[in-house]
């Protein structure tokens, strides 16, 4: 018997320990913080793009970026073709900023940032001083519009990574940000990339240059907690020659009876042996059991693999959101360039997804792997909708696709939607599909083993995500399986 | 331990136990054998509380309404079934399955949980016992496992259960003869004072290594004999033939009842 099972077992069973301490909840973030938060009023139009700018401090030129994305904007009507349904958006009817009110200047270290914030982020579990102190990660907190706190920040830059909150970016590193905002995500991209470079309030910025291979895990945490707001923030993430980094995103919402717009972007550039992994873990608001309430996820989120043999992999795991519309994608432009898709969306009760990926394959030899799995519980809809496309120069290009749905009960849906370009002949693609059913067998026999049957299907649907769940960071693959078991709770008996 | 009454349960409204009566004692073993069709693996699952099924009569099991009881309490108050055909499980490593619900019987009857260290001697040690591959406990559950594999892995999750009541649906059927050897000394090693089990076969061959106290013949949903160990040699040399046709199994069954 070789040691490694001894440490398969450490593994599982620290995952089970966690899910032990973290199963039973139901949506536990729901709980609204009462920060003295400064809102902008409702309505969108220029004077509120001018605004925003003027609240950050911008340089002239981003606010000229803004208003050619708003006026773009203008111009365009809201995208139909997604499988999902929704009564009409009213883009007047929100606030496109809100912030805590910052109590004197801007905090200079963790000491300084207001003890409500901090208590929030406790409460979430995300101890901003803990985090600071133990666990080697570093956290760019961004509550509603800004970013109120990131740390490990000195550490980081001994080693010449910046990680930093986007609008500390644009005042610290402008050129940096200049040179590669909107080079991945452009704003005439769609609707909603659109109207986040328009309207944006913060995020997070990280450049790891060349040669560095970021000595920590990095992460960002998003939180909505005023009403009646949109957030719109923009991440992006520059990883220069041969550098490599984790990037964690994590976020929650409180409960709230209306919907609340996310409509984020995400922007990631590899150059020449640089590789990005971004592990998301989405559990924004899901609405309640009669559909109402939670929030809509509209966010646009893709990579290049601008360099050779360059590498980028998604990572993500949605269980929040009353409607989720995301298809982070990879563009891989360098020869021998890697990109990776794994997905488990669940959809419970009234929520509705509409996810997946692009793979655009211009390189040579250019690599992508996606693996997606839906489930379905409750009266939910969940579709994937995958494009892979390999354009003339990417000769010897390969695409490997699987996509597995479970569903939970019979009121439920699963679609597939897989589109498939091919104009080089010497390309593979195999696309690979499943449909599947939690069996009366397995629940039986997991039960008959003294196994409740919350616990069950809980541990079916765990072991149906193994594939992707393997992909998180350790720390993610606790909280994964943990909300994947709040989010079907109540779909089975 | 075990006291059945008038026992019916259909399914799809087809009456499939017609009357059963058992009485099992602590200790005891008894071998339940019969035609296919006769209602032997239905009477496993309906005490295991496989839903699907109509059910009436009375079955009490130490001192409580087992029919009353869900599957996993009947789980954690000790009856343990093995199952015919188990069950896959894609991407639930068998280790893990194991422990978590071992640990889930543990808990309902006030035991200690098992931690992983103690878990995985445990295991080892009931592995090495059976002839199994170490490496079945890092793969995910009966997923991939061969016949013989997977009934030892039933017989691995009974010896760590420790359960008070074994339910052995055709254990021995699809192994070969060092498998079935390897089975039988596993399900012989648990017996104890304490410990009764139900073994249903479709064989006779189980019953030599593991001796039972009683011999039941179903057949029509019915007990309609029973006797001690040398009734199972009989059936045998009356020409119960596995794989005749149902009729005329029937046939050799009633005459074998009417001796």
């Amino acid at each position: 018997m070789s040691e490694s099972i001894e440490e398969t077992e450490g593994t599982a069973t620290a995952v089970a320990d966690g899910i032990q301490e973290l199963v039973e909840r139901e949506y536990q973030y729901g709980f609204t913080t009462d920060l003295d938060t400064e809102v902008v009023p409702k309505g969108l139009d220029e004077d509120v793009v001018r605004l925003i700018s003027e609240k950050k401090g911008e340089p002239e030129w981003l606010l000229e970026w803004r208003l050619a994305a708003f006026r773009h904007f203008t111009t365009l009507t809201e995208p139909t073709w997604p499988n999902v349904h929704h009564p009409p958006i009213d883009y007047q009817d929100m606030s496109y900023y809100a912030a805590p009110k910052a109590k004197g200047p801007a905090p200079k270290s963790l000491d300084e940032v207001d003890p409500e914030v901090r208590e929030m982020f406790d409460k979430l579990g995300i101890s901003l001083a803990e985090q600071e102190r133990l666990s080697g990660v570093a956290v760019d907190a961004v509550v509603d519009s800004v970013s109120v706190a990131t740390t490990f920040k000195a550490k980081l830059a001994e080693v010449g990574v910046i990680f930093c909150s986007f609008s500390d970016a644009v005042r610290d590193h402008p050129d940096l940000v200049r040179k590669y905002l909107g080079t991945v995500v452009p704003f005439r991209d769609n609707y909603f990339a659109a109207l986040n470079s328009a309207v944006f309030s913060d995020g997070s910025f990280c450049f790891i240059p060349k040669g560095v291979k970021c000595p920590m895990e990095l992460s960002t945490y998003f939180r909505i907690n005023a009403a009646e707001t949109g957030q719109f923030e923009r991440t992006l993430i520059v990883a220069e020659e041969g550098a490599s980094v984790s990037y964690l995103e994590g976020c929650t919402a409180p409960m709230r009876d209306e919907n609340q717009l996310h409509a984020a972007v995400v922007e990631l550039i590899a150059f020449d042996d640089a590789q990005i992994k971004y592990s998301t873990v989405q559990n924004w608001y899901p609405g309640d059991v009669e559909g109402n309430g939670g929030i809509y996820n509209f966010v646009t989120k893709r990579g290049r693999c601008a360099g050779a043999r360059s590498k980028i992999s998604w990572t993500q795991v949605e269980t929040g959101s009353a409607i989720t519309w995301k298809y982070p994608s990879v563009v891989l432009q360098g020869d021998d360039s890697v990109g990776e898709f794994y997905s488990v969306a669940v959809t419970n009760n009234l929520q509705q997804a509409d996810t997946g990926t692009k793979m655009i394959h211009i390189g040579k030899n250019t690599t992508s792997t996606i693996v997606s799995k839906g489930i379905s519980a409750g009266r939910a809809q969940n579709t994937y909708r995958g494009l892979v496309k390999v354009l003339r120069t990417a000769t010897g290009a390969r695409n490997h696709t699987q996509c597995d749905s479970l569903l939970i009960g019979s009121d439920c849906g699963a679609h597939t939607f897989p589109y498939i370009e091919v104009r080089n002949d010497s390309a593979q693609v195999e696309h690979e599909a499943s449909t599947s059913k939690v069996s009366d067998d397995q629940l039986f026999y997991c039960r008959q083993r003294g196994l409740s049957e919350e616990d069950a299907t809980s541990m079916i649907v765990n072991g149906f995500c193994r594939e992707v769940f393997d992909e998180l960071p350790m720390e993610f693959a606790v909280e994964a399986q943990a909300l994947m078991r709040v989010s079907l709770e109540g779909s089975v008996g | 331990m075990l006291t059945i009454r008038d026992l019916h349960a259909s399914i799809d409204g087809r009456e499939i136990l017609r009357g059963l009566d058992l009485e099992i004692a602590p200790g005891e073993v008894h071998a339940v054998m019969g035609p296919n069709g006769a209602g032997k693996s239905t009477l496993t699952q309906v005490l295991a509380g496989r839903e699907g099924y109509e059910v009436s009569g009375e079955v009490t099991y130490k001192g409580q309404d087992l029919l009353a009881m869900a599957p996993e309490d009947r789980a954690a108050a000790g009856v343990f079934l093995a199952f015919q055909y188990p069950v896959e499980i894609p991407g639930v490593g068998n280790m893990q399955f194991i422990r978590e619900s071992a640990n889930a019987v543990r808990r309902a009857r006030g035991d200690d949980e098992l931690d992983a260290r103690g878990f995985l001697q445990l295991a080892r040690q009931k592995m090495a016992e059976l002839e199994m591959d170490p490496s079945l406990l890092t793969r995910s559950v009966n997923a991939g496992f061969s016949g013989g594999e997977k009934k030892r892995n039933e017989v691995l999750q009974m010896a760590i259960f420790e359960p008070s009541l074994v339910l052995l649906d055709e254990t021995d059927s699809g192994l070969d003869i060092d498998a079935l050897r390897l089975v039988a000394q596993g399900v012989q090693k648990m017996r104890s004072p304490e410990r009764s089990m139900l073994v249903i076969t479709h064989y006779p061959r189980l019953l030599e290594h593991v001796v039972p106290d009683v011999v039941h013949v179903l057949s029509g949903g019915r007990i309609v004999r029973s006797g001690d160990a040398s009734l199972a040699r009989e059936l045998e040399a009356k020409g119960y033939q596995p794989g005749a046709d149902r009729a005329t199994e029937a046939d050799a069954l009633a005459a074998v009842a009417a001796s």
